[in-house]
């Protein structure tokens, strides 16, 4: 003992004290504080996306037209690669030396314990080869994706297609969406992506602080696995889809038919249309941009996105209207002397024909512009002069009821509503009181401001084979293994036009392929009612249009077709529209007693020219051919749309004098 | 006979049984850290776990022997000790072993080396023990002072050359053995205040410290002023205060190694690298807090078992005590140390020869500070500095020494009824 004994007391003093204040410490960060608990989930978990299979779509009868097709991606994790025979490799992948180097390089700069992408979707073949000898190279491996792929081509502008999300879409998405997803960006696929999207699944994997993954967190318990996405039934038929767009190949314009019983679209043409395989795969960028820069637009939704004047297929509807409000009966006579005239002006029937006396059931099938100009003055007279704006607006219901003017509300994206002017447009044009009947007697025989997209016509056709009401025309008949049908679908809209009124229509109709206008488009045995429309387009030919259905009786088609200014109605449209219609009715096409076959619409091309000043190139974008063709200068004629795309994209556009910068474009053969 | 059965009886079963549970526990939490799935069994003598086993078993050979000893020869073999501990010390910086920057181990061919720092520990321990034990010699004098201080700081500068500033910071808790015979308490307090300035002056603008300062004395004078002796004392006290806080900055920048300050940097908050220096701190941090008060359970540790601490069976050992048994786990931990501390204190005073109470508080102190090293570094408290976990961190040099040292207080207080040594 000494005198410091009392000392023992501080040096117990100042370890305790010390060792309290790092149990304190340790009181905070280990029950106070617990995000490190977190700090160390963060550290070994990860959420490892189980991508689901995307659903295929298959057509009325079952035909696959998309289906998922499996490609590989060659991936490597750089730490793990050992000594190999590169030269082998190189080889089997089909890349030189300095390609695998630069691969090597890129995935070594992205991370040396990480998987990255060596080589992205390499053939089933390659694949195949590689796999076998995958134990030669260590650090490498391959990983299953999926493609989309269209076993015929065919119906692009349906299917739409699939691209990586964008940042604008994540953000809507409120998260779904991380970069790197797909998702539908046009088409059925965009339209139903919630459905052929899937479930995502999560497994929560355990790496290690070198990222090697270590099996899986907690045995899987928070894992959910992926739910591949429904399949969709879509109402298109394919035999008549792809003959459709055969006959509409060098062409520019659109087919929509539908079953009438259903509102099923059993057709769905835009034309010109491309390859959806293009837009698949490593050449997708490419592609795109050359079907972008194609002054066709090939994106552009015609069936729904086109806006063409309905001209004298606007009749039957107009005939309808006027009986239902009374103002004639199927007996009422109009005596054609070749015009109409309606206070100054004077409309001439088509060709300067003289009808004589026609009641409706004529009128129709020899489309006298006369009748229906009376029709239409009758119905918007009926209250006086005065009140012309009233009646007008009365007549504009009428008409919307049939669908013109609004969107149907198709299963599709980026439907349009055409156009039906209401009173207070021409009140703008004119003043009010400023316009008459005669000032806007265009509109009788669907000409003027009417505008409507091949599907709302073939709406029309498909009420009337109704005798009164349409369902709701859509492109997806049922949805998933258990084929459920929207109820919206199942719903009759009524147009208000009471059944009687429609057979004596449907007889002119029903004339006018008999020994009418489209005469020559008669199928032999099957009863089809049409109507030609040959609608008139500033400064240009007029656009073919022809709408019908068929058979008379039990009608299973309701049809429209339209070929840009391509000339008559009878011409073009309607001898589409009859092969369309028998190739569905019967299966097969017969031999026409007109002599037509449909070989001869094949091979014909009616592209309309194109010239582009160079103002207006910009400007080019998914809107209407019209605004491109407005401003042409001169006329050249194409071959094929698959040259232009190719051309145009290839060839640097000559400068000539004018500073006008003229597409490349093949000369047409001049033999019509 | 009757002297062997009661030799048995003296020692300390107590503090042997401290001892044994946190071997215990060490050799358990180093299966936790470098658990390998090819070789489970903690008896797998390929692995880390499976070595410490046979560490372990020999220490108790090594402690048994100590205690068979005679404890005369202790004393007396004390300046031998420290001069073969010395020459290794040496030969080490010629011929040693380098491993991670440090050239602290001698080769002993078989895999096995020595680590002579480790020996130092208890060397020193031991001839500071004989010398201030001497009857002419007292710590109050400058000259025995100064002769103790040599003792300590020979093999602490040659450590320093290695260098291992872990070890070397150890020998600086020796000052508590000094006090505890007579050193002046001021000897603490401006340790304290250096310390404290040092830190201080890092993180805050001087001339808040110096204001503060200046405040605090003169509240002191205004309170105890009339003392002439302590007026002038403070005085003094507060200029050189003031002196030292303008030359932390150029000692801070000019005289420590860069890697020593950026560790230090870190810990203080002036920087925050969690990717690169502050990394295997951060990463503890989140181990030890993750455990949360019951821990993970053994064996369970993702911070542990995916290696996101480096040397995790080593210094960062307390990373998987704290991340598998939580809060308890430190408590229990902690809790056995300080019980083993106080112990030895109380061994140390009860002991009726000097020799044996001055090597009692070397014993103390060594362990002390080893613990507060390594915990305070684990859990963010003080920079990385490479220092084993008494008797629980892996590793044979480290647990031999421990045991070396401490069953050599064992033998001592076995001993304290027989003959009075010295």
């Amino acid at each position: 003992m000494n005198n410091f004994f009392e000392r023992r007391y501080v040096i117990a003093g100042i370890f305790i004290a010390l060792i309290l204040v790092l149990l304190g410490r340790l009181f905070y960060i280990q029950v106070v504080d617990d995000r490190y608990f977190l700090y160390a989930q963060n550290n070994v978990m990860r959420r490892n996306i189980q991508y689901p299979a995307r659903g295929p779509i298959l057509d009325r009868y079952g035909k696959i037209m998309v289906e998922n097709e499996p490609v590989y991606d060659i991936t490597v994790v750089p730490k793990q690669v050992k000594a190999f025979d590169t030269v082998e490799f190189c080889k089997l992948l089909g890349i030189d030396r300095e390609g695998f180097d630069k691969r090597m390089a890129k995935a070594r700069v992205y991370s040396p314990y990480r998987t990255s992408i060596f080589e992205k979707q390499v053939s089933a073949q390659q694949y195949a080869s590689f796999q076998e000898r995958l134990s030669e190279f260590p650090g490498f491996d391959t990983q299953k994706r999926s493609l989309r792929s269209y076993p015929d081509s065919a119906a692009s502008q349906f299917l739409g297609y699939i691209g990586e999300v964008t940042d604008a879409i994540i953000k809507r998405s409120g998260g779904y969406y991380s970069p790197g997803d797909y998702v539908g960006i046009s088409g059925v696929e965009k339209s139903y992506e919630s459905i052929l999207r899937g479930q995502r699944g999560v497994r929560n994997l355990i790496y290690d602080s070198h990222n090697t993954p270590k099996g899986s967190y907690a045995n899987g318990a928070y894992d959910t696995a992926a739910v591949a996405g429904e399949r969709l039934i879509s109402s298109l038929d394919m035999k008549i889809q792809k003959l459709g767009e055969k006959l509409m190949q060098n062409k520019v314009g659109g087919i929509v038919a539908i079953e009438p019983s259903t509102g099923e679209i059993l057709c769905y043409v835009s034309s010109p249309t491309y390859n959806p395989n293009l837009l698949v795969g490593r050449e997708r960028g490419n592609n795109a941009a050359k079907l972008y820069k194609d002054p066709y637009k090939p994106f552009f939704t015609r069936p729904v996105q086109a806006y063409y004047p309905p001209g004298s297929s606007f009749k039957p509807l107009s005939a309808l209207i006027a009986m239902q409000e009374g103002v004639i009966t199927p007996q009422t006579i109009y005596h054609c002397s070749g015009y109409y005239q309606s206070g100054n002006r004077r409309i001439k029937c088509f060709h300067g024909e003289v009808h004589g006396d026609v009641n409706l059931a004529s009128a129709v099938a020899h489309s006298c512009n006369g009748y229906f100009d009376m029709v239409f003055e009758k119905l918007i007279n009926r209250q006086g002069a005065r009140n012309t704006d009233t009646a007008f607006n009365y007549w504009r219901n009428n008409v919307a009821k049939f669908g013109l003017g609004s969107k149907l509300g198709l299963d599709m994206p980026n439907e349009n509503r055409g156009n039906l002017p209401k009173a207070a447009y021409y009140d703008k044009v004119y003043g009010k009181g400023g316009w008459r009947s005669s000032t806007v007697i265009s509109l009788g025989i669907g000409q003027g401001e009417l505008l409507a997209t091949p599907l709302q016509l073939a709406n029309i056709e498909a009420t009337i084979a109704n005798h009164g009401y349409y369902y709701k025309p859509h492109l997806i008949k049922a949805i998933g293994d258990k084929q459920v049908i929207r109820k919206e679908y199942t719903l009759r809209n009524y147009v208000g036009v009471d059944s009687q009124y429609f057979e004596p229509v449907i007889n002119g109709m029903q004339n006018v392929v008999e020994y009418g206008t489209a005469s020559s488009s008669k199928i032999p045995g099957i009863i089809m009612c049409g109507k030609t429309g040959t609608a008139e387009v500033k400064n240009k030919n007029d656009n073919s249009v022809f709408v019908a259905f068929a058979p008379r009786d039990n009608p299973k088609i309701a049809i429209a077709v339209v070929v840009e200014n391509s000339g008559q109605g009878a011409t073009w449209a309607a001898p589409i529209a009859s092969f369309i219609v028998e190739q569905y009715l019967r299966g097969s096409i017969s031999k026409r007693p007109s002599g037509i076959f449909p070989e001869y619409y094949i091979n014909k091309n009616l592209l309309p020219e194109i010239v582009v000043k160079p103002a207006d190139k910009a400007k080019i974008k998914a809107d209407s051919l019209k605004k491109v063709t407005a401003d042409s200068l001169r006329k050249r004629k194409a071959d094929s749309v698959k040259q232009i795309g190719l051309k145009s994209a290839q060839n640097k556009p000559a400068k000539n004098a004018g500073n006008v910068l003229t597409a490349m474009l093949p000369k047409r053969k001049e033999n019509e | 006979m009757n002297n062997q059965r009661s030799f048995f009886l003296n020692v300390d079963w107590v503090t042997v049984l401290i001892y044994l549970s946190l071997c215990v526990i060490g050799w358990f939490n180093i299966h936790a850290a470098v658990f390998d799935e090819n070789h489970p069994s903690i008896l797998d003598m390929d692995t880390e776990y499976g070595k410490q086993f046979i560490f372990i078993v020999s220490a108790l050979v090594i402690g048994t022997v100590i205690l068979l000893l005679e404890s005369r020869f202790l004393s007396a073999l004390a300046p031998i000790f420290y001069i073969v501990t010395v020459l290794l010390l040496i030969l080490v910086l010629v011929a040693g072993h380098n491993v991670g920057g440090n050239q602290a181990w001698i080769d002993m061919g078989g895999g096995f080396r020595l680590q002579p720092s480790e020996f130092a520990k208890f060397a020193t321990c031991l001839l500071l023990a004989r010398y201030l034990s001497a009857t002419n010699v007292k710590v109050t004098d400058p000259k025995s002072f100064l002769i103790a201080g040599g003792i300590i700081l020979l093999p602490m500068m040659l450590i320093k050359l290695q260098p291992d500033d872990g070890s070397t910071l150890v020998f600086c808790s020796l000052i508590f053995v000094l006090y505890r015979e007579g050193l002046s308490a001021y000897f603490l307090i401006v340790i304290g205040l250096l310390a404290t300035l040092f830190i201080s002056s890092l993180l805050v603008n001087v001339w808040f410290i110096i204001i503060a300062l200046v405040a605090v004395a003169g509240l002191l004078l205004f309170m105890f002023g009339r003392n002439r002796k302590f007026a002038t004392g403070l005085t003094i006290a507060l200029v050189l205060s003031v002196g030292f806080i303008f030359c932390v900055k150029p000692l801070y920048y000019h005289v420590l190694k860069p890697h020593q300050r950026v560790r230090i940097d870190e810990v203080l908050g002036l920087t925050k690298d969690l990717r690169g220096v502050g990394y295997n701190q951060n990463q503890s941090k989140i181990a030890i807090g993750s455990g949360r008060v019951w821990g993970k359970g053994y064996l369970q540790g993702t911070q542990t078992k995916y290696s996101f601490v480096p040397a995790q069976s080593t210094d960062f050992i307390f990373c998987t005590i704290g991340e598998e048994w939580g809060f308890a786990g430190s408590v229990t931990v902690l809790g056995l140390y300080l019980f083993l501390l106080l112990r030895i204190i109380l061994i140390a005073e009860r002991q009726r020869a000097p020799f044996s109470r001055i090597y009692g508080y070397g014993v103390a102190s060594i362990i002390f500070c080893h613990v507060v090293i390594n915990i305070a570094m684990a859990i963010g408290y003080m920079p990385v500095i490479g220092i084993p976990l008494p008797f629980i961190s892996y590793g044979g040099s480290s647990l031999w020494s421990f045991t070396v040292l401490l069953f050599i207080l064992l033998k001592l207080d076995s001993n304290r009824m027989g003959i009075n040594h010295a």
